[in-house]
Formats: structure tokens, sequence, C-alpha cells
């Protein structure tokens, strides 16, 4: 009978389950002492750290949506992109300072918000493009390792060009006043900060907005058929190399807001900021499975939350003294996992056969 | 009148030189037939017509214009549109917009609804069927779709790619049923076909491919009796 079970599993297979009932285990057991033994937080402590993931999620998501339109069209992984959302932010950081000190966010901070996300949209938009047209295209028909170490290189090269010009210091972004302390809307207050709530709500707006363009305009129904098939698609008449530029240009229009929303968040920029939040979004699109638009957003949130109610919910029960440093830690496990038991993704389709 | 015409085009493949000289006419209003057998080069042919491929010599007019001078999407703008082998239909995209991306040179809605209209009288199916992903569709659905699809660009002449291919037969005389009935509303035509039989049986005139070159060319009724031919592609019946 063992012998059946042999022939039928293979022994990684066997192993690989038994590593991931270990971890459930672990999880289970450390939600269940965090929850009912040490009980150490109140329940509006875990509502906090709920919405902090789920505003961190919306930022991953949209820098999740510049790695995944471009893997959906050329089947790359665009390890720059860090760093077109560097570019904007950084860049805006500039005109940010120098509104405050005019006093102009203080009088008008929503005029001064929309400018610095037009801003950081532009610069990012540019970089990207720039990108596209400088590093990537030339090796459109190379093997495919070929522009991915490209990309890597393209990013140590931005990092290094914002650092020379902008400087290396840790630059703290100005404060919105406006937006200090807990949400107050329909004379009562909310449990949720203000800068919070208006990080998830622009999030959702950009989400939503991308998602009509992709599924209902003629350009974005364009790109879908380019993802698909670009020769079938050259003969529709489409342009496949605009169809690029555009697909790299929304990719990064979404990076520069991501960026702004950032800032809102954390309130600093350096020249390497990047390259954390980047490598999070390139996890949080493999999560929602790479090249799916919905589940890149999906990705995002679900990582967001994973890393901000993970380290308490289940470290802290265990005794681990400090919890939250471990946050990446839970975020990489996360992917691991996901590669082994679902390669695809949450949404993901079997994109890897067909495309390999 | 010629509207479309090859003149000693030479396409490679890398190293490998695949047409050795194609010279090609086809007249306004004409079915052209391209036979020949697997690799012979007639693929290619109409690959280097649309764009997708750029031949190394030789030149292809459009009237008095030079196709090698541009590329692929912009060949469509000029009225020539290209069926490719295998059909190619956007299998994620519904029914409805693969026409649209047929549609995706156009700015003229009113034109394009009056197409849509004209592509659903063809091929009712595609109507019943214009909220499906064209992935779910039948073979022969999918030949509809690619057909209407490359129509609704409102070409002056269609390059149909092997469009019986893994085709019950029934489909394969609606399909050819349906070239002839373009082909009446004055529609041009370039086939490619296998079938050199039932390709002959539409076409008027056509020629013969072999290995990257013309071997025969005449009016179809002539090749369908040419015993050369038919001992190579009519199954020497």
């Amino acid at each position: 009978m063992l012998r059946n079970f042999m022939r039928k599993y293979d022994v990684t297979d066997i192993v690989m389950w038994l590593i991931g009932l270990g971890l459930l285990l672990v999880v289970l057991w450390g939600s269940y002492k965090t929850l009912f033994v040490i009980q150490k937080y109140e329940s509006s402590v875990w509502l906090d750290f709920f919405i902090f993931g789920l505003a961190q999620g919306s930022v991953y998501a949209l820098i999740a949506l510049g790695y995944t339109l471009v893997y959906g069209i050329l089947f790359m992984i665009n390890f720059a992109h860090g760093e077109v959302f560097t570019g904007g932010v950084f860049t805006a950081y500039f005109v940010a300072i120098a509104m405050e000190r005019s006093g102009f966010i203080e009088r008008h901070w929503v005029l001064a918000l929309l400018i610095l996300m037009a801003i950081a949209m532009t610069v990012s938009v540019a970089i990207a493009v720039l990108l596209e047209r400088i590093a990537y295209r030339p090796l459109r028909g190379a093997p495919r390792l070929v522009p991915l170490i490209t990309a890597i290189g393209a990013s140590f090269f931005l990092q290094y060009t914002y650092r020379g010009i902008y400087g290396s210091g840790v630059k703290t972004y100005p404060d919105f006043p406006a937006l200090d302390g807990k949400l107050n809307l329909l004379g009562r207050e909310w449990p949720i900060l203000t800068t919070q709530a208006l990080v998830i709500v622009v999030a959702a707006l950009m989400m939503v907005f991308l998602y009509w363009y992709v599924q209902k305009t003629k350009a974005g129904k364009a790109m879908r058929a380019v993802a698909e098939d670009k020769e079938a698609a050259a003969l529709m008449g489409i342009d496949v190399d605009q169809v690029i530029v555009n697909t790299f240009a929304l990719g990064g229009a979404m990076a520069g807001v991501a960026g702004i929303l950032y800032a809102l968040l954390f309130k600093q920029v350096n020249a390497f900021m990047g390259f954390i939040p980047g490598i999070k979004a390139f996890t949080a699109a493999v999560l929602g499975g790479i090249g799916n638009v919905p589940g890149a957003m999906l990705g995002g949130l679900f990582l967001g939350i994973v890393e901000s109610l993970g380290p308490s919910l289940i470290l802290d029960g265990l005794g681990i003294p400090a919890p939250y440093q471990l946050k990446d830690a839970i975020a990489f496990t996360l992917l691991v996992l996901v590669l082994i038991f679902r390669p695809t993704g949450i949404l993901g389709e079997r994109l890897s056969e067909k495309k390999a | 009148m010629t509207l479309l015409k090859l003149d000693n085009i030479h396409t490679y493949y890398g190293n490998i030189h695949a047409l050795k000289g194609i010279s090609i006419e086809v007249d306004e209003g004409e079915i052209v037939t391209l036979i020949g057998a697997n690799g012979a080069g007639k693929s290619t042919t109409l690959k280097t017509i649309s764009g997708l491929l750029y031949p190394r010599r030789g030149k292809v007019y459009l009237g008095d214009k030079d196709l090698t001078k541009f590329r692929a999407h912009e060949i469509v703008k000029m009225g020539v549109v290209h069926v490719p082998e295998g059909r190619r239909v956007f299998s994620r995209l519904t029914v409805m917009e693969n026409l649209e991306m047929g549609a995706f040179t156009r700015k003229d809605k009113d034109g394009i609804k009056k197409d849509l209209q004209r592509v659903f009288e063809l091929f009712p199916r595609l109507e019943e069927r214009q909220t499906q992903v064209a992935g779910t569709l039948s073979g022969g659905e999918q030949q509809m779709l690619a057909i209407g699809r490359a129509l609704m660009s409102r070409p002056h002449i269609l390059l149909l790619d092997e469009p019986s291919m893994g085709l019950a037969p029934v489909l394969v005389d609606l399909i050819f049923d349906t070239i002839t009935e373009l082909n009446k509303q004055g529609m041009t035509i370039l086939l490619v076909e296998q079938n050199a039989l039932l390709a002959l049986k539409v076409a008027r005139r056509g020629y013969v491919l072999e290995t990257g070159r013309i071997v025969l060319s005449g009016p179809a009724q002539e090749l369908a009796e040419n015993p050369q031919v038919r001992e190579a592609y009519l199954g020497g019946a």
C-alpha cells in the first residue's frame, strides 16, 4: 500500500505538503495564542492594523499594475519599475518643499496634492517611456534573459542618477496639516486616519479608471489584442510599438500616483526608496497572477494586509520579541508558498506553458 | 486594371532563402489563388505583402504605391488585409471586440455600424455569439470571425491564408460560398490553399509555387486540367 502511495506522489510533493502543513500549523497556533492566550491587543488595534494594511496595499497594487501590464504584453519583468516610482515622487518633493515654504499647502491642500500628483505622473511616465525606448526596444528580439538583466542594470543606473542629482540623504516630505488626525466626515469621527482614507480612495479611483480603460476603451482593447497576438494585432492596423509605449506610460502614471500616496503615508523619500516597494509590488503581481490586471490589484491589497496584520497576529503569540521587523520575511514566505502551491497566482491563468 | 503586383520578390528567414523571385499580378475584382505543397512559400508570400516580413529584394505595388516601404499596420490602412493561417482570432476578447479590432483604423462610426451589419448578414452565427469570448467558438466560427474581422477594415483586397484548414466539409463549403459571394460584391481576393481543387474552382487565375519559385501560372480552368498539376496537387485523379 505504501508502495502504491509512493508511486502516485513524488517525494518532493510530500515534502512540500509537509512544509505547507507545518507553516499552516505555525500560523494557526500563533494566531490562537495571540488572540486567546496573551490578548495583548484590543479589537480597535486590529482594525488600525487592517486599515494601515489596506492603505499600503493600495500603494503596492498601483505599482504592481505597472509590472503586470508590461508583463502581459512583453513577457518581461521590468525590474526598473521601482525606480519609475521613485523618479516621480522624488522630483515632486522639491515642488512640495517650495509649496510648503510659500504656505500654499496650508491654503490650498487639494490643489497642492493634485499638482504634486500631476508632476509625479509626468516624470514617472517620461522615465518609463524613455526606459522602453532606450533600454528595452532594441532588445525586443533577444532571449528573455537579456532584457531582464538590462532591467536590473537600468534600475541601478536610475538609483544612482537620482542620488547624484537629488542627493543621497533621506528627505522628509512636507506635512499636509489638513490631513492630520482621524477622519471627520458627516459630523462624526471615523476610526481611520484621514491620510489613510485619502490614500485608499485615490488608489481605488485610479484602479477603477485603469480597469475601465483596459476593458472598455479602444486603446485598452488594442492593448489586450497586442498582449495576445502581436502579429495578428498588426494585421488589424494596430501600431504594436505605439501600444507598447502606451502600456509603459500607463504603468508609469500608476507608479507616479503611487509615489505621492507613499509619501503621504511614510513621509520620506530617498534615491533608493523604490527598491523595496518595487519588489513587494512585483510579489503582489505574482501573488495575484502576473499579467492579470484584477490579480495585481487583489495581490497588492492582500500583501499589504498580510504584512500589516501578520507579524502581530502570528508571531506575537509565539513570543517573538520584535515581530514587526519580520514583516518582510512573512511577505516573501507568502510569495514562496504561492509559487510552490499555486504558481499561476490567485487569479492567474496557465500563462506560463503557452508563452514559455 | 492591376491592383496588386509583386515584382521579383526575394524573402529570407534569417539565412534561409524562402522566396526566390516571385512575381504575381492580381487584377481588380479577381480571385487569384496560390497553390503548392507545404513549405512552397505560399504563406511567406502573403506575409511579405502584408508587411509582416520584408523582402530583401523586389517590390510589392498596390496601384502605384510601393508597399515594401510601409509597416504592417500602415498597409492595413491602405486597404490590404491579411487573414492569417490558423485564424488567429483574439481568443480572450469577445466576438464583438474582435470585430471592433478589425475596424481599428477607422473613425467613421456610421460606416462601421453598417459594415458590422453586413458581417452579421454574411455570418448570422457571429451575431448570435457576439458577447461570447472568441476562444470558446468552434473552428468554423473562428474562421468566420477571422474573415468578418478582416472585412471590418473595409479592404480593397483580401489575402486569405488556408481558410479551409481544419474545417469539416460542410463548413469548407460555407466558407468558399462566402468567398465567392464577397467576390461578386466586388472584393479582390488572393487565396492561398492546400486544397488546390477547391481553390481552382473558385479562382479565375492561379499560380503554382514550388520551393519559393513560381513553376506554373495561368487561368484556373487550365491549371485544373494540367496533368502535372493534377498529379502533384489534385491527388492524380
